[in-house]
């Protein structure tokens, strides 16, 4: 295909005008509407895919281009890209968007959420409403990574929360209207301060460059050859701004606690979308805006927030440990590796860096794994409680092996891809932070009891509570789940492909950041070279 | 050429000449007023309410068209400025363009007005004293005693707001005000339900307003004897030391000899700035809005949280802009302190209120507080922000009241917060519009009250006012939460055993809610043409 075609644009359009046909299948033929929603997701998929093909690993800057002016007045335009990094976590959520349909089959059925609330919850919304507000996330989850601009960044960053908050407060469990208020308290009140900083970033490149732009290559490339030097102050001020809405998008401690009530309530799919793709635009936000727009006010506040990570590894998988409800020991467990991702991102090595690119696509995987095996679970049994399984293992061995397939890869074991990540983010991080990645070793320690806790507690032993008379995964929940594992194995074995999409992307990154940084490959040049990822 | 006027003036008096064409709009409303009135007089009872609503909306209609159609005239929206009338009249971009969205906020309301629910049910009582569904009532209505008064009085309000937003001296802006208001205090006691809180909502605006505007005519009073003149630019003048005496009648030495003395100027600058702050309803002068929008009939309850407040706001960035320009370090704290209490108190009260009405009555207080962000920029984006403010939210709240007036039990309209519950399960498509214009009145992206906050937090920021846009910030999360939980409301909750039904409206109320949702969206997704107006009406004239 031709180089201008418009890739970005058709594959976040499809989802939305398939959102759209599955609102206008009839309430009476759910069966139709989640098979037309499965069938878009792939396409979405299958078109991702096709873009990822032409991506080209030796360009810098931004591919698949595409820039339309959209509200000049106040210098927005309508700018899409992809680096290396966005490219990755594009691939993450059209990936993960038909399997969690695939999975979420049943769990907007009336029947299916009557059960597991002993029958005590009002009538759910339609069937279709569920599937088609999963293909409306899907677009926002596409454009808030494409975007290339800091308007259209922030406009699908707030748009985002609507779908997501209506998937948690209409379908979810029994407390889901106030889980999903407080998500969208939470993520509302970041936004806005973001949309201060956002603000005030405009006044200020507005002052400096004569025109306001929100375009992220001009305000990049104008901070970076010096036209525009935002006094330390305001820049520390709009670090802030952008940082504490991430940071609460992502979460790290302490401005974590929505994410076990709203991960706990929601639907295994809604979670995994939620903690596998949207959380991450925390992250890649931290790693793309506040780095790259504010580089020295990042490594101003780096101590401190290489410190937040280090607490909230440690802080996450603590609790995870004390959990007794699986979905929200699952939450707790991703509240430990947003912190790896975080302290990777902020300890300003390419190692760290890339680990900490490779670790959001990774712990994508393993999550959505893990929360989607757990619903398999739960679905089956009534109950979230891990005290009321036992056993599992000799009613439903294939539950329970994929289970441990999850449960070992998010604990990071060698040959499953959390392993290089994680690998990769504590190199990164002893090169120049030493106590910080020795602490944070700590955290794959934590990491294995929760988890081998977990399925010892639940699956091993003799079969007891609500494990009796189980039944195994279904060929639906294979084809959901296989596709998973099978990601995870292959990029614990070979991550290269996806490493060498993200490097040129991260290197430039830190080299951005190294322009006004006085010493910033001194940690980086004094590896040895085998080392280099 | 000064010389010659006097001259002429000798023996002859100059009939003054009026500019027809650009007055025009206003006469066009006021005749329509005036032509129904004699329809109240001369049809038969029955036979009036078509015509009334014919006239009404025709001259609501032209009247618009003449402001963006008629050349002379839609000019002044890109820029030309000139004063008419004798100078009692600024024909400018703003002054054109709230005149134009306030002639596009009340055919809405007009239409809203108009609306006879499925079983003939107005929203107006039939005689002061009939109880809703008793013998009286019926009696009233056999009789065909229907308000159909309140359209020419809502014109005559409609006409009072144009002349308060384009008047050039303070004489002709206090007498738009009290022919805008006079007939609201009349048409919030018309509620055909709880009679009781109409009447006394209508008694509280009244003794109220007479009040502020007893405040505004002693500003009146104060400005005039410290410059001389009640002509806004003449108070400008004064105030930054020139003097213009052909504008004060050849006065300036004696002014100026006498030595002004600035309490004057500063205590009338206070008075005056009571006496529109009232109107917009700004803490601490709020305190009427919560009771009047309770009790009005919804449809006019609509028609003031959109159009009145565009009105006043109008009028109270003119009269700052132009005659005050040189003052605003003096105001511009005073501004700040009131815009930081307005929207905390309207953001943080609303949150414990039961009634929708209420609740919006507080939402309104809010956004009044966020558009003075606006104001208190005082430069060029301030005035066309706050112009973009007025519109995006003129509409979300007339469509936010008009679902309301749809959602209804045998008492009537169910306002309170409890009778919402559910609502999403019943009539989603009722639920989901509802949603949306909560959503923008939260300023989610992608509505029109993202793109109006944006641009009076940019302006404001760009003015200098930062810790005032960070407090807005604020309360915009404090006040996302009541609109939040609405929505939990109306989606997540069980109804109620008796839940209130949703009434089949007719084509007016439909053609109203459609309207404010395409405008919500539309200033939404593509605001540069809307902006583009915004930005490029220039000053107001001096």
């Amino acid at each position: 295909m031709s180089g201008d075609f418009p890739w970005l644009t058709v594959i976040g359009a499809v989802p939305l005008v398939g959102a759209v046909l599955v609102m206008l299948v009839p309430r009476s033929r759910p069966r139709l509407a989640k098979q037309l929603a499965l069938l878009v997701s792939v396409v979405t998929a299958g078109l991702a895919i096709a873009m990822a093909t032409q991506y080209d690993t030796g360009a810098a800057g931004y591919q698949f281009v595409e820039k339309h002016e959209w509200i000049p007045a106040f210098g927005v335009s309508y700018a899409l890209g992809v680096d290396g990094i966005a490219l990755v976590l594009i691939a993450l959520a059209v990936i993960l968007v038909p399997i969690v349909i695939l999975a979420s089959w049943h769990d907007a059925d009336p029947v299916v959420i009557a059960a597991s609330a002993d029958g005590d919850l009002p009538p759910k919304r339609p069937v279709r409403t569920f599937f088609a507000l999963i293909l409306v996330l899907e677009t926002m989850m596409i454009g808030v990574f494409a975007a290339i601009d800091v308007f259209l960044f922030y406009v699908f960053f707030e748009a985002m929360l609507i779908p997501m908050y209506f998937l948690i407060g209409s379908f979810g469990g029994v407390r889901r209207s106030y889980a999903a208020v407080k998500f969208l308290l939470y993520s509302l009140f970041g936004g806005l301060l973001m949309l201060a900083a956002v603000i005030g970033l405009f006044v200020v490149a507005k002052d400096q460059l004569g025109t306001g732009t929100f375009d992220f290559s001009t305000l990049t490339g104008a901070i970076q050859n010096g036209q525009l030097e935002i006094d330390p102050v305001i820049e520390k001020l709009l670090f802030a701004g952008f940082f504490i809405a991430f940071a609460i998008k992502a979460p790290l401690v302490p401005f974590h606690t929505w994410l076990p009530d709203a991960a706990a309530e929601a639907t295994p799919g809604s979670a995994v979308l939620m903690v596998g793709v949207l959380d991450k635009v925390g992250t890649f936000g931290m790693l793309r805006y506040c780095l790259l727009l504010f580089p020295a006010a990042s490594r101003y506040f780096t101590p401190l927030v290489i410190v937040l990570a280090v607490v909230g590894i440690l802080y996450g998988a603590l609790l995870a440990i004390g959990q007794t409800d699986i979905k929200r020991l699952i939450a707790y467990t991703s509240i430990s590796h947003f912190g790896f991702i975080a302290l990777g991102v902020f300890a300003f090595t390419t190692q760290a860096q890339s680990g900490s690119t490779l670790y959001m696509v990774n712990h994508g995987f393993s999550t959505a794994a893990l929360f989607l095996i757990a619903g398999f679970l739960i679905s089956r049994g009534g109950s979230r409680l891990i005290a009321d399984y036992g056993g599992v293992q000799s009613v439903a061995p294939v539950l329970a092996g994929t289970f441990l397939i999850a449960g070992l890869s998010t604990l990071s074991l060698p040959g499953l891809s959390p392993f290089v990540s994680e690998f990769l983010v504590l190199v990164g991080t002893f090169t120049r932070y030493q106590v910080a990645a020795v602490l944070a070793a700590l955290g794959m320690i934590l990491a294995a009891v929760y988890v081998l806790w977990l399925y010892q507690r639940a699956m091993n032993g003799p079969v007891a509570g609500r494990a009796h008379g189980l039944g195994d995964l279904n060929r639906r929940e294979m084809w959901a789940v296989v596709p998973l594992l099978a990601v995870i194995v292959a990029l614990g074995v070979y991550p290269q492909p996806v490493l060498d999409v993200i490097n040129p992307a991260v290197s430039g990154t830190l080299e951005h950041v190294g322009v006004t940084d006085p010493q910033p490959t001194v940690s980086t040049s004094t590896q040895p070279q085998g080392v280099q990822p | 050429m000064t010389s010659l006027p006097t001259l002429a003036m000798q023996n002859q008096i100059n009939a003054p000449s009026f500019e027809y064409a650009q007055l025009a709009p206003m006469l066009i409303v006021f005749g329509a007023a005036i032509v129904g009135v004699l329809i109240e007089a001369f049809l038969p009872r029955p036979a009036r309410r078509i015509p009334q609503l014919v006239v009404a909306i025709a001259g609501l209609v032209v009247a618009l068209l003449w402001i963006v159609g008629v050349p002379g005239v839609s000019d002044g929206l890109r820029g030309t400025r000139h004063v008419a009338a004798v100078g009692a009249i600024g024909i400018d971009g703003p002054g054109l363009f709230l005149q134009g969205l306030i002639l596009a906020l009340s055919l809405v309301a007009v239409l809203l007005a108009a609306e006879r629910g499925a079983d003939g049910e107005e929203p107006f009582v039939a005689q002061a004293s009939a109880v809703p569904g008793s013998a009286a009532e019926r009696a009233a209505t056999r009789a065909g005693i229907t308000q159909t008064e309140v359209l020419p009085l809502m014109m005559f309000a409609v006409g009072g707001m144009m002349m308060f937003v384009v008047a050039n001296d303070l004489i002709t802006m206090f007498v738009g005000l009290e022919v805008l208001s006079l007939p609201l205090y009349l048409l919030c006691a018309l509620a055909r339900r709880r009679r009781l809180l109409s009447q006394e909502a209508a008694l509280k605006y009244f003794l109220l307003g007479g009040f502020s505007s007893a405040f505004f005519v002693y500003g009146i009073a104060l400005l005039y004897g410290y410059a001389g003149t009640v002509r806004l630019s003449g108070i400008a003048d004064a105030v930054s030391g020139h003097c213009d005496a052909s504008a004060i009648g050849g006065q300036c030495e004696t002014v100026l000899a006498a030595g002004r003395t600035d309490a004057l100027l500063l205590i009338g600058m206070g008075l005056l700035g009571v006496g529109l702050l009232f109107k917009i309803g700004a803490v601490p002068f709020h305190v009427w809005k919560p009771d009047v929008y309770q009790g009005a009939p919804t449809p006019i309850t609509g028609f003031m949280a959109a159009a009145v407040m565009v009105a006043a706001f109008g009028a109270l960035v003119r009269v700052f802009y132009v005659a005050f320009f040189d003052m605003r370090w003096d105001w511009r704290p005073a501004m700040w302190a009131v815009a930081i209490v307005t929207m905390l108190i309207g953001s943080i009260v609303a949150i414990t209120q039961t009634d929708m009405k209420r609740m919006l009555a507080y939402s309104s207080i809010a956004h009044a507080g966020f558009i003075l962000t606006g104001l208190v920029a005082t430069s060029a984006a301030g005035l066309s922000a706050t112009l973009f403010y007025l519109a995006a939210y003129g509409f979300v709240t007339l469509g936010a009241f008009a679902v309301i007036t749809l959602v209804r039990d045998a008492g009537g309209e169910a306002t309170h917060l409890s009778r919402w519950a559910g609502l999403g399960k019943r009539s989603p498509v009722v639920a989901g519009v509802f949603a949306l214009f909560l959503l923008a009145f939260a300023g989610i992206p992608l509505t029109s009250g993202f793109t109006a906050k944006y641009s009076v937090f940019l302006a404001a920021m760009d003015g200098g006012a930062t810790p005032l846009v960070i407090i807005g910030l604020i309360s915009s999360a404090i006040a996302a939460f009541f609109y939040v939980r609405v929505i939990v409301l109306m989606f997540f909750s069980d109804p109620p055993l008796t839940a209130p039904t949703v009434a089949f409206p007719s084509v007016l109320t439909v053609v109203a809610v459609t309207v404010g949702l395409a405008v919500t969206v539309f200033l939404g997704v593509y605001p540069q043409p809307v902006l583009d107006l915004a930005n490029g009406i220039g000053p107001f004239v001096r």
